[in-house]
């Protein structure tokens, strides 16, 4: 997550020292993802450092610092908004590792991996539907952060029910087959069943 | 808010035909909901749900087991009986709608109450207010060909709960609509849950499924899972999400 980003963009709306930003970033996000006031006042320090910001005056009296954006902080956060977010290369999905481990390992019980997952997340996803109901229409920036997480477990949901099916359609667990070639890891004891008929 | 059942199944078996050619459409399934409470049912294709559904609104008969509402056992109810218990107690959402085509939006919302004896002027009132529930008021007296499929769904989920219906049964409610007319559907249904009817939604998605209290998981006729009650959700604001 782009804190250096989402701190500009605040600023955009005028002057304002960490403690604010801080606050003002996670009313919107519902402190969803915590920022710490020393990781605020870390990236200040880095973003004026590159002058993208600067201060908007001597400290106050309880010794605080209000930034503004220069004018290379503003270009900034205009090519923020104008740009698509960068996807992290494949970031590690544990869920998929070990459902792509139980399919090709012996002795795995895959259904009772997706169906006991499954509840989990359809769980997870009622709660989050309960805390948006209560939201009810006044809070847009955090609901629309709860549906992104809404929209993710769903996606989630839907690729269990997926794995479900495709692994129904292959019948019984013997005829799971391991992608690695036949003889590839011959003495491995660890590959053994199915692998030959892959 | 959690007492008496509104609806119960039995241990229900539901088989189609016999012998060799005989589909077991459900294979035992017990289940309770209760007032205040609404359940969705999910499950693949030919799992079961509508055959569940039917059953709970007295369309179909079990093969085996009970299916009792409001403790009345259905089989015990003569014809006359289930059709008046049908129309004052159930609403239903078909999976394919089942609008009445030679009526406008607005007769197929009120019919089932003015066919219960309720007077036309104040059908018709209450109906106006499921049309404005479900936001197609505007379209009150449109023929069912004269609106688009997302609309026809909402004329039908508009007749399910009109006139407070203690037991609204809908199978699919969703499937047209896109994502913020679906959530307003769902969120009347939860309404009218909160106000005291029992629910049970069939539906494959599971951003729908999670507006119920529980979520049963169907699967060649048979309960696989479910997920439990309810708990407090600001337990997840203190784990971050
Ligand atoms: N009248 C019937 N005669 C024979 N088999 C039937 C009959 N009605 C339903 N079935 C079978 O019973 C099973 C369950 O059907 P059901 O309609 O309940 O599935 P479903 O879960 O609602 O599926 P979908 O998600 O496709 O609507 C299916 O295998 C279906 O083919
Ligand atoms: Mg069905």
């Amino acid at each position: 997550m782009s804190i250096k980003h989402s701190l500009l963009a605040l600023l955009q709306d005028g002057p304002g020292y960490g403690a604010q930003l801080r606050q003002e970033f996670e009313q919107r996000t519902g402190g969803t993802w915590p920022l710490n006031v020393g990781q605020v006042y870390t990236t200040l320090g880095r973003l004026e450092r590159d002058g993208l910001v600067e201060s908007a005056g001597a400290a106050d009296e309880e010794g605080r610092i209000a930034y503004q954006l220069t004018d290379a902080g503003r270009t900034e956060v205009e090519q923020w908004w104008a740009v698509p977010v960068a996807r992290e290369q494949t970031p590690r999905n544990e869920l998929a590792i070990k459902l792509a481990l139980a399919v090709t390992l012996p002795g795995v019980d895959v259904q009772r991996i997706v169906q006991t997952q499954r509840t989990a997340t359809m769980t997870h996803l009622r709660d989050l539907t309960r805390l948006k109901r209560r939201a009810d229409g006044e809070d847009l920036a955090w609901e629309l952060v709860l549906e992104s997480l809404v929209f993710a477990d769903e996606a989630e949901v839907r690729w269990l029910d997926h794995v479900e099916a495709r692994i129904s359609r292959l019948g019984p667990p013997e005829a799971k087959a391991s992608r690695t070639a036949p003889g590839a890891t011959a003495g491995n004891a660890g590959v053994r069943e199915g692998a030959t008929n892959g | 808010m959690t007492q008496q059942p509104i609806l119960r199944l039995d241990d229900v078996v539901r088989t189609h035909g016999t012998g060799n050619t005989a589909v077991h459409a459900l294979r035992g399934v017990s289940l309770t909901v209760r007032a205040g409470e609404l359940v969705a049912v999910m499950g693949p294709s030919g799992s079961g749900k509508s055959t569940l559904l039917n059953l709970a609104g007295g369309l179909d008969a079990p093969t085996e087991g009970a299916v009792s509402i409001d403790g009345q056992v259905l089989a015990s109810l003569s014809r006359a009986g289930l059709d008046r218990l049908r129309r004052r107690t159930m609403g239903f959402v078909f999976q394919d709608l089942n609008l009445i085509p030679s009526l406008t939006a607005i007769e197929n919302v009120s019919l089932p109450m003015e066919l219960d004896g309720v007077g036309v002027r104040k059908a018709r009132a209450a109906a106006r207010d499921a049309l404005g529930k479900v936001g197609i008021l505007e379209l009150a007296d449109r023929f069912p060909e004269q609106l688009s499929g997302g609309q026809q769904q909402r004329a039908a989920i508009a007749r399910a709960l009109v006139g407070d219906r203690r037991l609204v049964l809908a199978d699919e409610p969703t499937g047209a609509l896109d994502s913020t007319t679906g959530e307003a559907v769902l969120r009347t249904l939860r309404d009218q849950c909160d106000d005291g009817a029992g629910g049970l939604l069939v539906t494959h998605e599971s951003r729908h499924a999670a507006w119920a209290d529980r979520v049963i998981f169907l699967r060649d006729g048979v309960v696989v899972d479910a997920t439990g009650d309810a708990e407090t959700p600001e337990s997840l604001l203190e784990t971050g999400v």
